[in-house]
C-alpha cells in the first residue's frame, strides 16, 4: 500500500520535472514536432544531411554566427574527406603570430582550427547587428527549451507580416516560434537559398532540416558512440542484475531460522548487548 | 573485536600488526543484520557507492576541467568533445549528482518513516544530516563550475541571500565573492571548495558507518534486538542483496547518462555566462526546488532566509521534537498519514519552486511551508497522544510467521 | 575470502547437494561477468589520460621551406619541442659527408640523416640533458665544428647535428618528416 502510494507521488514528481523549464514568461506558439534520423535509443545521424547542414552554415549563417566548439578536422566525422576539409577550412583567413616582427598576421585556417569567428568579440557583433547579439550555435539545440524542434520552428515561423493586432517593434521579425514573437534576425533561410552539392531539393523546410541536423550534430558529435555504448551497456546490467536476483533467491531461500541462536559470533553479540542494556 | 583465525601465515602477520582482516570479517562479513530489512535498507550502500563514482569522475575531471572564468565553459567542452571519454566522465558526474539526491532523500525519508532517528541512533541521524548539508553545498559549489547562465545567475543570487544579514551582511557576500561580483575569484574559490568537501564528506560517511555498527541497523517493525535470532550475518544475505539493488539502481542510472544526460538540466546553462544578461527564470537545481519555494514564500528577504535555513536545521532536532516511544509508522496510525502527506507536501514544494513566486503560486508555496513546519512541530505532542498499534513480539517470531504463511 | 574464516557455524544454510553444482555456477559466472565489468569500465577512465582529440591534431605540422634561403636556419615547434630546419650550404653538405665515422661518438652517416641534403632538420633538444643548443641565428656560436654548441655543459654538434665533443651521448635527433611537394614538410 505505501509503495503504491509512493510511487504514485514519485510518478507526480517525475512528471514535472520537464516542466521545469517552463515557466519562461514570454509566450510562443507550441512548437512543430519532427521525426529526427537522431531520436530514440537507437538513432544516428544521416551524414548527407550533415554535409547540405554544414553548408548550409557555412554559405547562410556563419556571416553572422560563430561555431567556435567545433574545429574544420571535425567535418571528417561527417564524412567530408581530409582534402576536402582542408579546402573547406582554407577558404577562411584566422589570425596568426607574432611573427619574427612581433606582428600579428592572417593566415588561412587548417585542420587543427576553430571554425572562424565572423566578429572579433561580442562587442563588434552587437555593433554589426544593431545591438543585437548573434549567438554562437555550437550547443544552441541544448541551449533552447525545444531544442531541435525549436530551432527547426524558428527556420520556418517567420510571417511576412505580423497578425493585425500584434504591435512589432521597430527593426523585428515576427516569428510564430520566438518567445515573445519579436526578433531581431532577419529570416535567413528561403527556398535555394543553398544550392546543394548532391542534388537535393532546396525548398526552405529542406534547409531547416538540413541545417537543424548539422547544428544537432554540432552540439552532440558523440550521440552514436554514446548510444552505441549505452545500449551495450545497458544490456550487460540487465543480465548481471538478472544474475544477482537469481542468486539472491537462491541464498534467501535456504534460510532455517532456528540455526543462528547458537551461531558462537552472536552469542558473543548478545553478551555485548546485555552490556549496554538497552530496555524495550 | 573478535580475531580471524586463519592457516595463511601472511594474512595472520599482517593481521597481529593491523587487523584489517579481522576488521573487515567483522564489520562486513559476520556483521549481525536484522534478519526482516526490507529493500528501502538498500540506499545506503547505494548512496556510498555513488559517492565513490562521484569522487573518481570528479577527480579525472579535474584533470581537464579549468576554473577560469574566461575558459571554464570552453573547458567543459573540450572535455566533452575531444578528450577520450570525456563525453562519458561528464555524464557520468552531471548525471551521479541528480541520482545521489535522489538516492539519499529516500535514504532520509526510510529514515523518517521508520523511526530510525530514535534513541539510541540520534548522533546517527545528526551526522546523516550533516552529510546532506555537505551534499547541497558541494553541488551548489559545482553546479557553477560550468559557468553558463544559470552557473552565474545561480550563484548571484543566492550568494547575495547572505547580504540579509544585519550590519555584517554586505561584507560577508564581497567576502564570499572575492570581489564586488561572482566573477573569477569566485569559480576559483568554488571549484577549491568543491574538490575539498567530497573529502570531508567521505570522512563523514566513515564516521556515519561507526555509528551505524555501534547499535546496529533499525528494521522496518522498528523494535528492539530481542535475541541473537533476530539477526542473520550481513554477507552473503545482504551482500547479495545490496548488489542486486545496487544492479536496478546502475540499470536507472546509466539510462540517464547514455540516452538523457540533459534531463535533469536546464537549458539555459547552456549559455555561457553573460554579466549583462539576466535569464528570464532563474531556478536552482531540482534537488534545492523545495527549499527554494520556501525561500521565496517569506516576503521579507531576512525573513525568508532563516526560514529557508531553518527547514533544514530543523531535521537535527528531529530525534528530540518526536516524543512517541514507537518508532515505525506502521504501528502509528496518525504519523504515517501525516508522513505521507509530508511527502507529498515536499514534491509540491518542489514543483512550486520552478513557477514564478507571485498569486496562487505564491499562497499555495506559504500554505505547504506551513505544512512543512507543522509537521515537525506537531511531533512533541502527538508522540504523547498518538493511540499506536501493539507491537509485535519480535523480529524472529514476525520473520517465522511470514515464512509459515508463505510455505502454506 | 575462502581464507578468512566465517565465523558462522557450519550447515548455517541448509545445503542441499543437488543445488551444490547449479549454485557454483551461476555464483562463478556472476562472479567472472562482475570482474569483467569493472575491469571494462576502468578503461575510459585510463583512456581519458591518453592525449585528447586536440592534442594528436596538433602532432603534425607543415612547414613552408619557401622562405628559408641558403645558408639560413629557422626554428618551428613541434609537438612542444623547437625543430631546427637548416637550409645548409654546398660546403656544409661537403663538410658532413666526408667526416670520419671513427671520429664520431654516436656514428651516423650524414647520408642517413637527410632526406635531401641540402635540407638538415633535426629536434632542437641537446641529448645530454635537454638545452636547447644555440647556432640558428647569425650571430649565435656555432661551436667548433660549424653546427650547434650547447651552452648548458658545453657539447658541440657538426653540420649534420653529430655530436663531436662534450658530454652529449648521441646525435640531435631526427624526426618523422615528409616532403608532401618541393617546398614543404610535414613533420609528425
Amino acid at each position: 500500500m505505501q509503495m503504491r502510494k509512493f510511487l504514485i507521488s514519485a510518478a507526480c514528481a517525475i512528471s514535472f520535472l520537464p516542466g521545469i523549464a517552463s515557466a519562461a514568461v514570454a509566450e510562443a506558439d507550441a512548437l512543430p514536432s519532427l521525426k529526427w534520423s537522431f531520436d530514440g535509443i537507437f538513432g544516428s545521424y544521416d551524414r548527407p544531411q550533415l554535409r547540405r547542414g554544414s553548408q548550409v552554415f557555412l554559405e547562410v549563417c556563419s556571416g553572422c554566427h560563430s561555431l567556435e566548439m567545433v574545429y574544420y578536422r571535425n567535418l571528417v566525422d561527417i564524412g567530408f574527406t581530409t582534402d576536402q576539409a582542408k579546402a573547406m577550412a582554407s577558404d577562411y583567413e584566422i589570425e596568426d603570430g607574432p611573427d619574427d616582427e612581433g606582428e600579428m598576421y592572417m593566415r588561412p585556417a587548417k585542420l587543427s582550427d576553430r571554425f572562424v569567428k565572423p566578429f572579433a568579440n561580442t562587442n563588434a557583433a552587437r555593433f554589426a547587428n544593431g545591438g543585437a547579439f548573434p549567438p554562437d550555435l555550437s550547443v544552441i539545440t541544448k541551449a533552447r527549451k525545444g531544442g531541435t524542434d525549436y530551432i527547426y520552428g524558428l527556420m520556418t515561423g517567420y510571417l511576412d507580416d505580423a497578425p493585425a493586432d500584434f504591435d512589432l517593434s521597430e527593426g523585428t521579425y515576427y516569428n510564430k516560434y520566438y518567445p515573445g514573437h519579436q526578433i531581431f534576425m532577419a529570416q535567413p533561410l528561403y527556398e535555394e537559398a543553398v544550392d546543394y552539392e548532391d542534388g537535393t531539393e532546396p525548398t526552405l523546410e529542406q534547409h531547416a532540416k538540413d541545417i537543424t541536423a548539422f547544428l544537432a550534430w554540432a552540439a552532440n558529435p558523440e550521440m552514436e558512440e554514446r548510444k552505441r555504448l549505452g545500449i551495450k551497456v545497458i544490456l550487460y546490467l540487465i543480465i548481471l542484475t538478472a544474475m544477482f536476483y537469481a542468486l539472491k533467491r537462491r541464498i534467501w531461500s535456504n534460510i532455517s531460522l532456528e540455526e543462528f541462536v547458537h551461531d558462537p559470533y552472536v552469542v558473543e553479540y548478545e553478551q555485548e548487548m546485555q552490556r549496554h542494556k538497552r530496555p524495550n | 573485536m573478535k580475531r580471524m583465525q586463519t592457516d595463511n601465515r601472511i594474512l595472520m602477520w599482517i593481521d597481529t600488526r593491523l587487523p584489517i582482516f579481522s576488521y573487515s570479517s567483522e564489520n562486513l562479513v559476520s556483521y549481525p543484520t536484522p534478519k526482516n530489512l526490507s529493500y528501502w535498507w538498500n540506499y545506503g550502500s547505494i548512496a556510498g557507492i555513488v559517492l565513490v563514482i562521484m569522487i573518481v569522475t570528479g577527480i579525472f575531471l579535474a584533470m581537464n576541467y579549468q576554473p577560469h572564468a574566461d575558459v571554464a565553459f570552453q573547458s567543459v567542452e573540450r572535455i566533452v568533445r575531444d578528450v577520450n571519454y570525456g563525453w562519458l566522465l561528464r555524464n557520468l558526474h552531471m548525471n551521479g549528482a541528480s541520482m545521489f539526491f535522489i538516492v539519499v532523500y529516500i535514504h532520509m525519508f526510510r529514515g523518517i518513516y521508520f523511526g530510525s532517528y530514535k534513541a539510541p541512533r540520534e548522533l546517527l541521524w545528526m551526522i546523516g544530516v550533516t552529510i546532506y548539508v555537505c551534499m547541497m553545498a558541494t553541488a551548489f559549489m559545482g553546479y557553477v563550475l560550468p559557468w553558463g547562465q544559470m552557473s552565474f545567475w545561480g550563484a548571484t543570487v543566492i550568494t547575495n541571500l547572505f547580504s540579509a544579514i544585519p550590519l555584517i551582511g554586505d561584507y560577508i557576500v564581497v567576502w564570499i565573492w572575492g570581489g564586488f561580483s561572482v566573477d573569477a575569484p569566485t569559480i576559483n574559490r568554488f571549484f577549491v571548495w568543491h574538490y575539498l568537501l567530497p573529502m570531508i564528506l567521505f570522512m563523514l560517511v566513515v564516521v556515519h558507518m561507526w555509528a551505524l555498527h555501534i547499535h546496529k541497523s533499525n528494521n522496518p517493525l522498528g523494535i528492539e534486538i530481542k535475541s541473537p535470532a533476530d539477526m542473520m550475518p550481513f554477507h552473503p544475505f545482504y551482500t547479495i542483496k545490496d548488489l542486486y539493488g545496487l544492479g536496478l539502481f546502475m540499470i536507472v542510472f546509466m539510462f540517464f547518462v547514455f540516452f538523457a544526460p540533459d534531463f535533469f538540466g536546464e537549458p539555459d546553462n547552456y549559455i555561457p555566462a553573460d554579466p549583462m544578461v539576466t535569464p528570464p527564470h532563474i531556478v536552482p537545481e531540482w534537488y534545492f526546488l523545495p527549499f527554494y519555494a520556501i525561500l521565496r514564500a517569506i516576503p521579507d528577504k531576512l525573513g525568508g532566509v532563516i526560514v529557508m535555513f531553518a527547514g533544514v536545521l530543523i531535521l537535527y532536532v528531529l530525534p528530540w521534537l518526536d516524543t512517541s516511544k514507537v518508532r515505525a509508522a506502521t504501528y502509528r496510525p496518525i504519523f504515517k498519514q501525516l508522513f505521507w502527506i509530508f511527502v507529498a507536501n515536499a514534491l509540491f514544494l518542489g514543483w512550486l519552486g520552478q513557477k514564478p513566486s507571485e498569486g496562487a503560486y505564491l499562497i499555495m508555496a506559504q500554505l505547504s511551508t506551513g505544512y512543512y513546519f507543522l509537521f515537525f512541530l506537531i511531533l512533541p505532542v502527538l508522540g504523547k497522544y498518538e493511540k499506536t498499534k501493539p507491537l509485535p513480539v519480535s523480529i524472529f517470531e514476525e520473520v517465522r510467521k511470514k515464512r509459515r504463511a508463505k510455505e502454506a | 575470502m575462502s581464507e578468512i574464516s566465517n565465523p558462522s557455524p557450519n550447515g548455517t544454510i541448509a545445503e542441499n547437494p543437488e543445488d551444490e553444482g547449479k549454485r557454483d555456477f551461476l555464483l562463478i559466472s556472476t562472479t567472472t561477468l562482475s570482474l569483467a565489468g569493472i575491469g571494462l569500465a576502468a578503461w575510459p577512465f585510463i583512456h581519458s589520460i591518453n592525449p585528447a582529440k586536440d592534442v594528436l591534431a596538433l602532432a603534425s605540422t607543415e612547414v613552408d621551406l619557401s622562405a628559408i634561403e641558403e645558408g639560413q636556419a629557422v626554428t618551428t615547434m613541434w609537438r612542444g619541442k623547437p625543430v631546427f630546419i637548416r637550409h645548409r650550404s654546398a660546403e656544409e653538405i661537403e663538410g658532413a659527408a666526408s667526416v670520419n665515422l671513427a671520429e664520431l661518438p654516436d656514428p651516423q652517416t650524414d647520408a642517413e640523416r637527410v632526406q635531401r641534403p641540402q635540407w638538415l632538420i633535426t629536434v632542437g633538444v641537446c641529448t645530454h640533458l635537454g638545452c636547447i643548443p644555440s647556432g640558428q641565428k647569425l650571430g649565435d656560436k656555432k661551436g667548433d665544428f660549424g653546427g650547434w654548441f650547447c651552452p648548458c655543459h658545453g657539447s658541440h654538434y657538426d653540420t649534420s647535428g653529430r655530436i663531436r665533443k662534450g658530454p652529449a651521448p648521441f646525435n640531435l635527433r631526427i624526426p618523422e618528416y615528409n616532403f608532401i611537394d618541393d617546398t614543404t614538410i610535414l613533420i609528425g
